[in-house]
């Protein structure tokens, strides 16, 4: 069982990714973008962040149509966990595995800090090793990180407990404070924050190992219940 | 080859309600250049090309499908289209 970690032209933090899965004791490999099928091995994908594409025409909006990207979909689609780091939170967007959008960071700053978030819910592939109300201390690293949608998919996020992650400190004009959401089966999760940069003792805080090993515990668990299971 | 060619400009705006931090701090910074006359500014993309198809309507069917599926993000964003068809050659 291996974790994937998708490389598209000018994602740049697939290496950080991959050494800290395997820090966490994790199987992890590079798929290529332009492969059209997964290994069989693998159980879960992480798109990391950088620039995919070059984040021409809008951040994801190019990636969403790489040949992997159907295969990604249909690991979601069979309840694998499928996690999307910054970039990887727009490429999901955009593909329409996750709600939403990400629009420029109200002011206009490319934010390069580290945030407090709250972890709002256990119950995602992202965060079965978390705590809910656990608060973390994770890097950003964003230009777009500023979370938009509509007031009626607030309420359904609200409604279905979507909303995974969010800023004690909003740094961007995200709506409701959002930093990260899951979809409705809770297997796809996406977040503006970098986990792997907080999973070493030499990073200076190893806050971002439970998302990491959540993933991992969910590729070994298997699929998720579909949705219409819960409330 | 289809009939004609149309000279087509997309223009991608922000949504009515969709924060436009461009379109405010250029706003805000006006009054440094010493105009205070302008108001509501906004930003968004111009994309322009060729396209080639039977008739307009039909021009146009395509032009609103690329829009709506890669050119604009329908969460945030919507498109203005205009088209004009070219002197055939």
């Amino acid at each position: 069982m291996k974790v994937g970690v998708v490389v598209f032209p000018g994602t740049n933090c697939e290496a950080d990714v991959v050494e800290a899965l395997r820090g966490l004791g994790g199987d992890a490999e590079l798929l290529w973008h332009g492969d059209a099928q997964l290994p069989a091995d693998v159980a879960a994908v992480i798109l990391p962040g950088g620039f995919a594409h070059g984040d021409y025409l809008r951040t994801g909006a190019i990636a969403r149509f790489s040949p992997i990207m159907s295969a990604v979909a249909e690991l979601a689609a069979a309840g694998r966990p499928v996690l999307g780091i910054c970039n990887g939170f727009q490429i999901l967007c955009e593909a329409g595995l996750l709600p939403g959008a990400l629009q420029k960071n109200d002011g206009l700053k490319f934010l390069c800090t580290t945030t407090e978030i709250v972890v709002e819910s256990s119950t995602t592939s992202a965060t079965l090793a978390v705590q809910e109300g656990e608060v973390v201390r994770l890097p950003i690293n964003h230009f777009e990180g500023n979370y938009t949608c509509s007031e009626a998919v607030l309420e359904e996020l609200i409604a279905h407990d979507q909303i995974v992650f969010r800023y004690v400190d909003n740094p961007n004009g995200s709506t409701a404070d959002i930093a990260g959401v899951c979809n409705r089966r809770r297997n796809v999760v996406g977040l503006m924050p970098h986990p792997e940069r907080a999973s070493h003792e030499l990073l200076g805080s190893v806050d971002g190992q439970g998302i990491l090993a959540s993933v991992l515990a969910a590729a070994v668990i298997g699929p998720a219940q579909p949705a219409t299971s819960r409330g | 080859m289809a009939g004609v060619q149309f000279s087509t400009l997309v223009e991608v705006r922000l949504r009515p309600g969709i924060a436009d931090p461009q379109g405010v701090t250029i706003e805000r910074s006006l009054p440094t250049l010493g105009v205070t006359e302008v108001s509501a500014v906004t930003v968004g993309k111009a994309i322009r090309f060729q396209i080639s198809a039977d008739d307009e309507p039909a021009a146009r069917r395509l032009v609103e499908d690329l829009c709506r599926r890669f050119l604009t993000n329908p969460v945030i964003e919507d498109a203005v289209i205009t088209m004009e068809p070219e002197e055939q050659r």
